[in-house]
């Protein structure tokens, strides 16, 4: 239990440090080098702790304290849990964040000191609470690190504030991932209200016991699916992931490698045993997975910003994820969640590497970089490789576990369209490739290769995106070094599976080095040849647009109508009773004028009253 | 038990004596001033802290207690004591009391008298929250609402809000917006209130006389007589709606915009920190508390106002221009999460409903402070002629964002423990549908509160514009402290939840169920 503790200090503490010591944010490169030590300290850590569960001969321990005493109901207890899914997840997080973190150094070195110095003790923040969310022993300790990490992804994204469309891209990360975790706080409530617990391990217990069934099972599930779609930009909450590009691009390699998204699927692995007794929500998880992953592919397509063209690829990555956990392969979706954070965060900071040295995003400003770039052109061809699913990159080995899982699942339309999908992904992956490193003209500038601190990590992500399919054979050993450890039964894929996949890969390669490397044809013809289908996917599905006209009208129209209700209407008949007040004052008022006259009358008409009321009857 | 013989009267007569000492003083006295007002804030922030610490939540009841008659015949005394759900309100009001001496620390027109009148009102405020005769109890309940008026009356700031339409002549005949219009508008609403709550303290102390065989004001003798039928509940509708003004239930809120947007900050973070507190404390206490079974009945209705305050509150608040009336709308959105919490009528629910009143308290104090400091520096209210103050102001926008965090209910912070803590009373409540609304409302203030926070501070800074300094010095002193309280409050439950927990097992011991 030390290292994982250990695991989450690190980060923690630099944090706290930089946050609390005004002078020491200020120096900038200082506060840098303390960050970087304290998510070296955690990578030491979660690494030496992940060996045994790698190896398999670890058992899940676990650690936790009385957080929130109730009376009337189970107390709330928060803690720690390490078993073989939190400890490889955990190492996986910190590694990325390190590499990240140094490789930031020489990428963020023109910032002003103390800019660097509020970078950096957002990473720390960012790296604690995704380390803490992986850590935690039940749902409620999730959703608060959950949040912690909106808000770490919240600040990264705006981190260059003064740009409005930066604050635009913070804001609607923050809101459309909350939306989601509205579903997800109301499915903790669900749980909690059916099984009176929020700890994994007794969770499980009680629903494979069947003390929790039915409805409030399948309600409180696909709460939690709603808050991990959000996180993991599942269709149609993938909006805010291509506008998070507005932030630093290393922190891009980050939100999409290792944390933030992956959250998503991570939670989805973890709660995967309880899944299995909600078919029908497996079946909705299964359909979104596979929708997420060919419509964002399709979007890919039309991009020509480099950083956009990789988001919608993590989104689309992320899609086969939740295919795999919707066809009951938490497995495979967990391999690839391990290997697309390898070669998605390479390809990020190789894209990083590039913008650092063209100055723009776009890809039809780059151009024969290979050259002034080796090294970059080098990992980016590794990455692009390991995203296209070529044999023997790691994610050849990772995709095939995902599309055997899902012919193993018995979807055959579903494996159809993941395949299709899987060679429209190599198309474009080929694209931004032959555009940007090969392509017939030169970028704009003067192009040379980024320094060490940069390479350096690239240089390590493209191994490890090059060899990672050797984790194969360790990840069932990490499932049964779990809480709930399933009954894995060998499966023998059938040989058809990564033949089909493979050849859709080398299509997809071998149709883009056709149009944009040969120029055999015009990509621009096609593009005018199916106008309505290349300007919906520009438009993007329109999805965006519809989250703006629900903002706009729902939102603001519903607040102004409140407003406007509350100060005319309920303020209104407040005001009208003063007025009314004011109005009887006035005339009553007018009675005591202090006239003798006035008074005489007064007394008369009392006296004929009286009189008429004495006599009359 | 006993660590302090009269630790509670102490905690109520320490700012009544530093009241009359300030009476005494001569005007200029600047630094003689501030100083007893320290020492009548850092009185009972200590006698508060010993008040947790040494409460004994095993024990359960009230503890400290002190009783002496005052007038037998008719049954009144001074009876103070305090159980698990006063002492962290005690707590809140110390800690609110002291911030807003340092928020008001530059205050220099006519100080004696502001600081006087401040004293007086948080007497009042400690007052209601130790007694436990009813009327004694009402008499600091007046003491607490009264000075506001002339706080904003005098020290209070102006904005003219056009009327439109049909509205427009009215609007301006009645000076809406204005600081006198302000002041008179929560004095009114406050008292028409509290006529309501002295029928219903009225009616008690005859109706008691019956069963007891004399009649009494205490609070715990009438604990002990049932109220049952049509006069329990009248008796709780008065209660209800005469605290319920102060704890701007829908839809008698609106003296809370026009009031806290008017108050000088003290004010405003006294009113909307603590005062509301009182009106939902006034609820839970005397509604709840004394007459369990038409609380039961009507619990219907108390829930149903808190679900429109929600959601309602929060719509309304993303319409305001005025940054203090988008203050003053989340507060009538929070304060209709802690109305929520007591009409859940379980534990779980109580518990969150008062810690949501520790933790909007110091959340909405310290969003008060900021605005201050935003308008004193920027001399602005108006969001929308703001822009880019980040650059400028950084620690201001970064406590800004700290208290806009808790208020959206992140976790880490303390609205994050209060607002579960409510929505997991309300899901095993008698109507678990209200926890919807309430997951929602969390949902639409992270709608408005980050978008005033990218309107005032993020983007670039508009041309033309002096840029405003950010905060120094002694202004540091609110910020800091609150938000450390917030931080602490989220971290730590516990430390509010033992003798929360001991004090609502106690009220929910008389509700049969």
């Amino acid at each position: 239990m030390i290292p994982a503790l250990v695991t989450l200090c690190g980060p923690l503490a630099a944090f706290a440090l930089i946050g609390l010591l005004p002078p020491l944010r200020r120096a900038g490169r200082p506060a840098a080098l303390l960050s970087i030590a304290g998510i070296a300290v955690a990578a030491l850590a979660s690494g030496i702790q992940a060996v045994p569960y790698f190896r398999g001969v670890a058992a899940p321990a676990t650690y936790e304290f009385l957080w929130a005493p109730l009376t009337g109901a189970p107390s709330i207890r928060f803690g720690l849990l390490v078993d073989g899914l939190s400890a490889s997840m955990a190492a996986l997080v910190a590694l990325i964040a390190l590499l990240v973190q140094v490789y930031s150094l020489a990428y963020m070195a023109s910032e002003k000191p103390a800019s660097l110095g509020r970078y950096y003790a957002y990473q720390a923040f960012f790296a604690f609470a995704m380390l803490g969310l992986v850590l935690s022993h039940n749902l409620l300790q999730t959703y608060v690190f959950w949040e912690m990490v909106g808000l770490g992804s919240y600040l990264l994204i705006g981190f260059f504030w003064e740009r409005p469309e930066a604050g635009r891209a913070a804001l609607k990360a923050f809101w459309t991932t909350r939306l989601g975790d509205v579903g997800f706080a109301l499915g903790i409530l669900v749980l909690w209200g059916a099984a009176g617990t929020f700890t994994f391990t007794e969770l499980f217990a009680k629903v494979g016991g069947g003390a929790v069934a039915g409805s409030a099972l399948s309600l409180g599930l696909a709460g939690i699916t709603l808050g991990a779609m959000g996180k993991s930009a599942q269709f149609p909450f993938h909006v805010w992931l291509p506008d998070a590009m507005e932030g630093p691009t290393p922190v891009s390699a980050l939100i999409h490698a290792a944390t933030m998204v992956a959250a998503g699927v991570y939670l989805m692995v973890r709660v995967a045993p309880l899944l299995s007794h909600a078919p029908e929500l497996m079946s909705a998880i299964f359909a979104i997975g596979v929708l997420t992953a060919f419509l964002a592919a399709t979007m890919a397509l039309v991009e020509s910003d480099i950083k956009r063209v990789l988001a919608f690829s993590t989104v689309s990555q992320l899609g086969f994820m939740m295919a795999a956990v919707g066809s009951g392969g938490a497995g495979a979706a967990y391999f690839h969640l391990l290997t697309h954070a390898f070669f998605k965060a390479l390809l990020f900071l190789t894209a990083g590497s590039l913008i650092h040295a063209v100055g723009s995003n776009d890809l039809f400003k780059m151009g024969r970089l290979a050259r002034a770039m080796p090294v970059t052109a080098a990992c980016f061809a590794a990455g692009a490789l390991a995203l296209a699913g070529i044999v023997p990159t790691a994610g050849f080995f990772s995709k095939d576990e995902i599309l055997a899982s899902v012919l193993a699942g018995g979807h055959p339309l579903g494996f159809a369209l993941l395949v299709l999908t899987a060679g429209i992904t190599a198309f474009y992956i080929g694209r931004a490739f032959f555009l940007a490193m090969l392509g017939s003209h030169d970028a704009e500038g003067h192009a040379h290769e980024s320094p060490a601190a940069m390479t350096a990590p690239m240089a390590v992500l493209a191994v490890l995106a090059l060899v990672g399919g050797a984790l194969a054979p360790s990840i069932p050993r990490l499932f049964a070094g779990t809480i709930a450890p399933p009954a894995f039964e060998p499966e023998t894929a059938p040989v058809f599976v990564p033949i089909l996949g493979t050849l859709a890969a080398l299509s997809g390669l071998a149709l883009s080095w056709l149009a944009y490397q040969r120029r055999s044809f015009d990509p621009g013809a096609v593009r005018r040849a199916v106008g309505p289908v290349a300007t919906l996917l520009e438009r993007r599905y329109f999805v965006d647009d519809a989250f703006e006209l629900v903002y706009r009208r729902a939102y603001l129209g519903l607040s102004s109508v409140v407003g406007w209700f509350d100060r005319y209407v309920v303020d209104g008949l407040v005001n009208a009773a003063t007025w009314m007040t004011w109005l009887v004052a006035g005339r009553l008022r007018g009675m005591q004028n202090g006239r003798v006259q006035d008074a005489l009358y007064a007394v008369a008409a009392g006296l004929v009253l009286l009189a008429w009321l004495a006599l009359g009857r | 038990m006993s660590v302090m013989p009269h630790l509670l009267s102490m905690t109520v007569l320490a700012p009544f004596a530093a009241a009359l000492v300030l009476f005494v003083l001569p005007e200029r006295a600047g630094r003689l001033i501030r100083t007893v007002s320290v020492l009548g804030a850092a009185v009972p922030l200590l006698t508060s802290i010993l008040a947790l610490r040494h409460y004994d939540a095993a024990l359960r009841g009230f503890q400290f207690v002190e009783a002496y008659p005052l007038v037998p015949r008719l049954g009144l005394s001074w009876h103070l004591g305090v159980d698990g759900i006063a002492v962290p309100l005690l707590l809140l009001t110390a800690i609110i009391h002291g911030t807003a001496v340092f928020t008001s620390w530059t205050t220099t027109e006519r100080a004696k008298e502001f600081y006087l009148f401040l004293a007086l009102l948080v007497t009042g405020v400690y007052g209601v929250f130790v007694s436990l005769d009813l009327f004694v109890l009402f008499l600091f309940y007046e003491l607490a609402v009264l000075p506001m008026y002339v706080l904003i009356g005098v020290w209070g700031s102006s904005m003219e809000i056009e009327g439109r339409g049909p509205f427009g002549s009215l609007f301006r005949k009645i000076g809406v917006g204005g600081k006198d219009y302000g002041a008179m508008k929560l004095t009114l609403y406050l008292l028409a209130g509290s006529a309501f709550i002295l029928v219903g303290i009225l009616l008690m102390w005859v109706a008691g006389a019956g069963p007891m065989g004399r009649p009494s004001f205490d609070y715990l003798a009438l604990s002990h007589v049932t109220f049952s039928g049509g006069l329990g509940r009248s008796i709780f509708l008065l209660f209800y709606v005469g605290f319920g003004v102060l704890a701007g239930i829908w839809p008698f809120h609106t003296w809370s915009p026009d009031g806290h947007a008017a108050a000088p900050a003290a004010g405003s973070m006294m009113h909307a920190g603590v005062l509301m507190k009182l009106g939902a404390y006034g609820v839970l206490r005397l509604g709840f508390g004394l007459l369990p079974q038409a609380a039961q009945q009507l619990a219907w209705l108390v829930g149903l106002v808190a679900v429109i305050n929600i959601v309602y509150g929060a719509l309304g608040a993303g319409w305001q221009k005025d940054i203090k009336y988008l203050i003053a709308y989340s507060s009538v959105s929070h304060m209709g999460i802690v109305m929520l919490g007591l009409a859940t009528l379980t534990s779980v629910g109580l518990a969150g409903s008062v810690y949501q009143m520790v933790a909007h308290g110091i959340m909405t104090a310290l969003f008060f402070t900021l605005v201050n400091l935003v308008y004193h520096k920027s001399h602005r209210r108006d969001m929308t002629a703001m822009g880019g103050f980040a650059r400028s102001m950084p620690g201001i926008a970064t406590f800004f964002v700290i208290a806009g965090l808790s208020s959206l209910g992140l976790p880490g912070l303390a609205g994050f423990v209060a607002e579960f803590l409510v929505f997991l009373g309300a899901w095993t409540s008698a109507h678990p549908w209200w926890a919807i609304p309430g997951v929602v409302g969390a949902m639409i203030t992270a709608l408005y509160v980050l978008r005033a926070v990218r309107t005032i501070f993020l983007g670039p800074a508009r041309p033309g514009d002096e840029a405003p300094p950010d905060a120094h010095g002694v202004e540091w002193v609110s910020l800091v402290a609150l938000s450390s309280c917030l931080v602490l409050l989220g971290v730590w439950p516990r430390l509010l939840l033992d003798p929360l927990n001991a004090g609502v097992a106690d009220l929910l011991a008389r509700f049969g169920s």
